[in-house]
């Protein structure tokens, strides 16, 4: 169990035994036709845990995560959710999640209070506590003032936290957020996420989709998934310090302009960007030492203050394991020929 | 099944249908149109034909004839004519519809004990209106000459003649033939049949294709909850529309229910759970508005109009089409609600039809939970 940013680490978490896994994944797969959405994707998420679910467009995660919800039939394999299995006992997981679809998917012609209502309605919260729940969800959306407003009228931010509240109304133990905070502003993202641990403290299960590398930082574990292939799982520092195959440098100089184009034009680079005012140099591993870019850099008459080994970013690790797994593939094909 | 939880989508619904003009607007101002566009201007009846009269004979013999087709409530008279240029001009202009022709010869020959030959010239343009004021001529013409019989039978001291077939029609429960209280009764049903299957045609694929459909069905709602939740708001419409119309019949068009409101009501709402069914059932099926609303016009509008007897007759379909009309419901609400309307019937007549209409409600809706599944294709 990875720490998540201290200020939500919630404690006890590390003192308690292995939790169990509520989320199990066997080889689970997708067929659209002969396109394979999801391809034999194994994994899982234990109680309490926030689970992101990281790929560029297209990768397989919306798929997936409906495949988990009960609404999309699998193809092959298998997965259970809170111990229901999802082809056989559709009907009892969705007892036992909240989802929040990719897309907006409240009624944008009711008030905000007609739709927690109508959901209150439906997961069939006791009259008693119908109220109460709904303050909560109001308070927890920061929509209390705007309970008589036309969803339809609400920000992107304020809309996605009703609709996380709407899914979480019946307290279920497990939640299921397909790229929660798309199309929102930095700071309801920030927000949003204060609810997210929120959540997660009280133990709830939280397992989410996004393509935000900020974002992929607060979860306490990550699946990378590309062309709907998991390719790399783990904490974001496990993914940090064990699949990144290339070194990292980070380079404080003068002329940061100049010393990026030199720098990217040398061999064995995978990639260098500007990073503030300091240089973020992908290098194939080994290839070159910290000394060997000092000297590179000093001889072109660019004072260089430092140069460092560092962690790669999480979208370092990222980048390369696509273009790893794009290169194999490319080789692959190069053979089949 | 929980009611709790049609409760809610029920009431959700309502509020998308009070939010949304159009849905309203179709559910309540388009069934008045109808109405009214029926009502007033698709009255069949032929009342007060205009005529116009050419009296060459001009005699009390000749004035008695004509007074009967102008005293008649069947025809009004136009204007008098001294030549045929008259006739053609006003039937030209269409100021009058009917002709008569009066020969100078007419008292003559009839004093003489022979058939005077009377012309009746008469505008074609509109074949079903000219063959009904033919027959109006005929009619008052036939009534005319019996009495002209009669009398010289018995100036001539003879008795008169029996006659050997002598048909008194009487007609029952429409018993001044007015088509508009044969009309309206069918008006209802193709009214709710289309109205209501239009409105329940765009709920299911509206949600699919805002996507609110796929929060739904990750939620412990079951298929039949969804359906039938939703199913109620368009009920109450179109309960709405029969009660609408049965006013508007009373109150504006004079067509009087003679029979039951309570089984008209009764039958009506075991019609109106199929008709809204298979709006539903097309739009579980398509998943897309447009297709659907256009599926559900077609699947609707035309058999109700054309198929149901409720404009033509059924009898007069080639057998084909007889054989087809079976499987239009609105065919069994015609007859039904005509029956009640008319001739104040009750379920010992109509039971044959009632029970072809639940048949009819139960498979559709059953079709459409049964069609309906929580999944995404
Ligand atoms: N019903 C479907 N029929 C055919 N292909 C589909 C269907 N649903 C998804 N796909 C395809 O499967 C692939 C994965 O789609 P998915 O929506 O899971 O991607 P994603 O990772 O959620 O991407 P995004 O970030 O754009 O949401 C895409 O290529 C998509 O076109
Ligand atoms: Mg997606």
């Amino acid at each position: 169990m990875m720490p998540a940013p201290e200020s939500y680490v919630t404690d006890g978490h590390s003192t308690q035994e292995p939790r169990q896994p509520v989320v199990v994944l066997r080889d689970l797969e997708k067929r659209f036709g002969d396109f394979t959405a999801v391809n034999k994707v194994t994994l899982e998420v234990r109680k309490g845990e926030i689970f992101g679910f990281l790929g560029p467009n297209g990768a397989g995660k919306s798929t997936t995560i409906r495949m988990l919800c009960g609404i999309l039939q699998p193809t092959g394999g298998m997965g259970s959710v809170a111990g229901f299995d999802i082809t056989r006992q559709p009907e009892e997981i969705k007892k036992n999640i909240g989802y929040m679809s990719q897309r907006f998917s409240l009624y944008e012609d009711l008030t905000v209070e007609e739709n927690i209502d109508f959901y209150s309605g439906i997961y069939q919260i006791p009259a008693d506590k119908r109220a109460e729940r709904k303050e909560w969800v109001l308070r927890m959306a920061g929509l209390e003032e705007r309970r008589l407003s036309r969803t339809a009228t609400l920000s992107g931010g304020w809309k996605q936290r009703l609709a996380l509240g709407c899914a979480v109304l019946h307290a279920p133990p497990i939640i299921f957020l397909d790229e929660p905070t798309s199309g929102v502003d930095p700071l309801s993202r920030r927000n949003f996420w204060d609810l997210i641990y929120h959540l997660a403290e009280g133990g709830v299960t939280v397992f989410l989709t996004t393509h935000y590398m900020d974002e992929a930082e607060y979860c306490d574990r990550l699946g990378l998934i590309y062309r709907g292939e998991l390719i790399a799982q783990g904490t974001p520092d496990e993914l940090k310090t064990r699949y990144m195959a290339e070194d990292v440098m980070e380079i404080a100089c003068a002329k940061p302009q100049e010393a990026l184009r030199l720098i990217t034009a040398l061999p064995g680079i995978g990639y260098a960007s500007l990073f503030g005012s300091k240089l973020h140099v992908v290098a194939e591993k080994g290839e070159r030492t910290p000394e060997e870019f000092r000297q590179v850099l000093e001889r072109e008459g660019i004072p260089t203050e430092s140069v460092e080994r560092v962690l790669p970013s999480l979208e370092d690790v990222f980048v390369s394991l696509i273009e790893a797994r794009d290169r194999q593939e490319g080789a692959q094909r190069e053979f089949a020929r | 099944m929980k009611i709790h939880r049609i409760r809610a989508v029920a009431r959700k619904e309502f509020l998308h249908v009070i939010r949304d003009p159009r849905s309203l607007g179709m559910g309540i101002a388009i069934p008045l149109l109808l109405l009214f566009l029926f009502g007033y201007a698709l009255t069949l009846d032929v009342d007060r034909v205009s005529l116009i009269v050419w009296d060459q004979d001009n005699t009390p013999t000749s004035r008695d004839f004509l007074s009967r087709f102008t005293g008649s409530r069947y025809f009004s008279l136009h204007a008098p004519a001294t030549n045929y240029r008259d006739i053609e001009h006003a039937i030209d202009t269409r100021n009058a519809l009917v002709a008569i022709v009066i020969p100078h010869d007419f008292t003559g020959r009839l004093d003489s004990g022979r058939d005077a030959p009377v012309q009746v010239l008469v505008d074609g343009t509109d074949s079903n209106t000219a063959t009904i004021a033919l027959g109006y001529a005929e009619a008052v013409a036939g009534e005319w000459s019996r009495s002209v019989v009669l009398k010289q039978a018995l100036r001539g001291g003879e008795r008169p003649l029996p006659q050997l077939v002598d048909l008194r029609p009487r007609i029952w429960y429409n018993s001044d033939m007015a088509s508009k209280n044969y009309i309206f009764p069918g008006l209802i049903a193709v009214i709710m049949m289309v109205i209501t299957a239009l409105l329940t045609s765009l709920t299911v694929a509206r949600e699919w294709e805002t996507g609110t459909m796929e929060q739904l069905i990750s939620t412990p709602l079951q298929g039949p909850e969804i359906i039938i939740g939703k199913l109620v708001p368009y009920f109450v419409i179109g309960l709405l529309d029969l009660l609408l119309s049965v006013l508007v019949g009373r109150f504006l068009f004079d067509v009087p229910l003679r029979g039951s409101l309570w089984l008209l009501t009764g039958l009506s709402v075991i019609f109106l759970i199929s008709a809204l069914s298979i709006g539903m059932l097309i739009s579980i099926v398509t998943k897309s508005q447009l297709l659907a609303s256009q599926l559900a016009l077609v699947a609707t509008m035309l058999p109700s109009f054309l198929l149901s007897g409720f404009m033509f007759p059924i009898e007069n379909m080639p057998p084909p089409l007889q054989v087809m009309t079976h499987i239009i419901s609105a065919r069994y609400l015609v007859i039904i609600l005509r029956g009640i309307y008319l001739k104040d019937v009750g379920l010992d007549v109509l039971y044959g039809e009632a029970a072809v209409l639940t048949l009819f409600g139960g498979v559709v809706i059953t079709l459409a939970i049964l069609k309906f599944r929580k999944k995404i294709t």
